[in-house]
């Protein structure tokens, strides 16, 4: 725990969140995963949630990783399956504090229609999303966060697609807390996560990261300190922005890149049905259904 | 029905999918997430009805993927957990029985079979699901596959079902077929107390005593099972994994790894399996059938001995594992003749007979939408 001027000292008062048998990482030098990985695990301690009961969850990916390093019930599930893996955890123990940690790719793309579900239900789970505009793990492809123009490695002229602004998608499917910060602010996305790791519901952090190897090597940005720097130059701080104007542009320098606490409401969240006594339906009703035909479910308490 | 109680001990005359779902009540069911299907909406119907007055967690997810993404999420936390889906719903479960077999997370998963592939017939009999049972995800596993008759067996083999994917640490399928799952017979449902129950092995020390080794077996090939939320600080992963849980991407570890998934199912098969026997002790003709084709094959059979002929049937009851050792002990008897292999696909047991045997197999099957008629499978066992 003590500062011991410039010396190197052997631990580190975060030692007891990482595996630190597990270390030296798979991340890139310059790569954003790590600083955002780091405000994770410092927000866990101020959370004051005891870490045994802390859970993290992700998927497939660069940031997929990230749940074989923290010292907490860790699950590296399938690609995309995240959020209804966490689902399970959090439903079964509601007093557990169960996060998504997951790329771009993982939770919006091949799990979009988890993303869009579990946040309609208000499940209560909190969600971090690194998004480094690409699939890191496979090499640079285009994924549906590629600004337009940009290019990777399946979008070598240029990506033509429209990227999801994940803010207002977030928003838009019923999010109870969301935050777009990027790896460079660190002690915002710390606060941030602290924030959404005491509300109850769905809470999505959006964090904008540096891939100087699968994003930054093919638009010519140079390292990551460079990616970082470009990234905050355009910077604005801005907790009422408007959230259809969270649009991300590289192409126009003159749009800034728009950060903040952007939503924090509270509604009713998910919990499944529980009634006191069964209803007086006679064995032997009539149970036949359509083909399709689903049970109705009343999500709120 | 709604008992209100986790058992409905008493005389019913239920169709299969409630029996199906009734018994998962009784073993315990604690986390049920599936997606409608049919033919095995009626199961979600009425678990969506049952389960709220047991305190029970019943979710309706987005789609068969999340379905059991969340089954083994809740397994994870400890909740006895299951899902229910017919063939389209079951192949997009695929890469997650993976991720279950590699994770070592119990779960059941009851796939009512329909006319495949594709959308098929949806309101029809098949069998076509038995081979994706057993190889549907990608790479080497194991897991076990009941396979009911009756409505009674759909009830049965789901309290079998849970303990055996609890004791093993599996992913445990539960095949039922169309007719099967919509059929309605007399169905009897013990007390409480008589059900079966083997729950899973659990780590011996508290988290605060010494370092816990999630994925170290003992005996049986099994590791104990610590629960998130326990403080075990366990990590799960598909990854290719050491007994600690961390991700060993090597070839000695994938080794050692698939070797002990696998061998946790072979090397406990004779505990596992299960068939039923009709007249095998002198047959000469040995008819396989499954499902409701079993049904048929009994009629068969009993025509066929009304006849004189000594035909027999073998009902595995446990599709996977395969009774091997049963069929190897009929071969060496010298008695038997010729198998006939009669299922509601083109083909799919009949392959694993063929592989088991060296002597004729006839084979009886339909692509689906219809049951395979007693005269069909006598006719095989007479010519």
């Amino acid at each position: 725990m003590s500062v011991e001027g410039a010396k190197i000292v052997p631990s580190h008062h975060l030692d007891s969140l990482f595996r630190a048998d597990r270390l030296p990482h798979i991340l890139c030098p310059g790569c954003g995963i790590g600083p955002a990985m780091h405000c994770f695990a410092q927000a866990m301690l101020d959370s004051g949630i005891p870490l045994e009961r802390h859970v993290c969850v992700s998927g497939i990916g660069c940031t997929g990783r990230v749940a074989g390093y923290v010292n907490v019930d860790s699950y590296h599930t399938t690609h995309g399956r995240a959020i209804p893996f966490a689902l399970g955890i959090s439903v079964v123990r509601p007093d557990l504090k169960v996060t998504v940690f997951s790329g771009d790719g993982d939770l919006i793309s091949i799990g979009g229609n988890h993303f869009i579900h579990a946040a309609r239900r208000n499940i209560n789970l909190n969600v971090i999303c690194v998004n480094n505009f690409n699939y890191g793990m496979t090499g640079g492809q285009a994924g549906p966060t590629t600004p337009l123009g940009a290019k990777a490695a399946t979008a070598p002229y240029g990506n033509a697609e429209r990227p999801f602004s994940l803010p207002y998608l977030a928003a838009a499917v019923g999010a109870t807390f969301v935050a777009r910060w990027t790896a460079l602010h660190v002690r915002q996305l710390k606060e941030a996560m602290v924030r959404a790791m005491k509300k109850k519901g769905f809470t999505f952090i959006e964090v904008l990261a540096p891939c100087p190897t699968g994003f930054g090597r093919p638009n010519n940005i140079g390292d990551g300190l460079e990616e970082m720097e470009r990234y905050r130059s355009r910077c604005v701080v801005n907790h009422r922005a408007a959230l259809h104007e969270l649009d991300l542009d590289l192409r126009r320098i003159d749009q800034p890149f728009i950060l903040g606490n952007f939503v924090d409401i509270d509604r009713p969240h998910f919990r499944p049905p529980v009634i006191e006594q069964g209803p007086a339906a006679e064995f032997g009703r009539d149970d036949r259904s359509a083909d399709g035909g689903g049970a109705a479910m009343e999500g709120a308490p | 029905m709604s008992s209100g109680k986790r058992v409905s001990g008493g005389e019913h005359f239920m169709v299969g999918d409630h029996a199906c779902a009734e018994g998962a009540l009784a073993a315990g069911l604690e986390f049920f997430a599936g997606y409608p299907i049919t033919p095995s909406t009626e199961i979600t119907e009425h678990l969506s009805r049952r389960m709220p007055e047991l305190g029970a967690s019943f979710v309706q997810m987005e789609d068969e993927l999340g379905s059991l993404a969340a089954v083994l999420g809740a397994s994870a936390a400890g909740a006895r957990s299951m899902t229910a889906t017919s063939g389209p719903g079951f192949s997009l479960m695929m890469e997650n029985i993976g991720l279950a077999a590699m994770m070592e997370i119990p779960c059941v998963i009851v796939d009512v079979m329909r006319g495949s592939p594709s959308t098929g017939l949806p309101t029809a009999v098949g069998q076509g699901d038995v081979m994706q049972a057993r190889w549907g995800s990608h790479g080497d596993y194991s897991i076990v596959a009941y396979c009911p008759n009756s409505a009674q067996e759909c009830f049965d083999l789901m309290i079998k079902a849970f303990n055996t994917a609890d004791q093993y640490r599996i992913p445990t399928l539960v095949l039922m077929d169309e007719i099967i799952g919509h059929m309605t017979e007399r169905v009897v449902i013990p007390e409480a107390v008589k059900i079966a129950f083997s729950g899973r092995k659990r780590p011996v020390r508290p988290a605060s005593e010494a370092a816990f080794l999630p994925f170290k077996a003992d005996g049986n090939g099994v590791p104990p099972m610590a629960h998130a939320g326990e403080g075990y600080k366990v990590h799960f992963t598909g990854l290719t994994h050491d007994e600690k849980g961390y991700p060993a991407l090597n070839a000695e570890a994938h080794r050692i790894l698939v070797t002990r998934l696998i061998d946790k199912v072979r090397l406990n098969a004779a505990a596992i399996v299960e068939y039923e026997g009709l007249h095998l002790d002198d047959a000469e003709v040995v008819v396989v059938a499954y499902g409701c084709t079993s049904r048929s094959a009994r009629q068969a059979v009993f025509t066929a001995r009304e006849k004189g002929v000594r035909v027999g049937l073998l009902r595995p009851i446990t599709l996977w594992p395969f009774p091997e050792d049963k069929l190897r002990r009929l071969l060496r008897k010298g008695e038997v003749k010729r198998f006939v292999v009669a299922e509601i696909n083109m083909g799919q047991i009949s392959r694993e007979v063929e592989r088991l045997t060296q002597i004729p197999v006839a084979r009886v099957n339909h692509p689906g939408g219809a049951m395979i008629l007693p005269e069909d499978i006598l006719e095989a066992a007479l010519s």
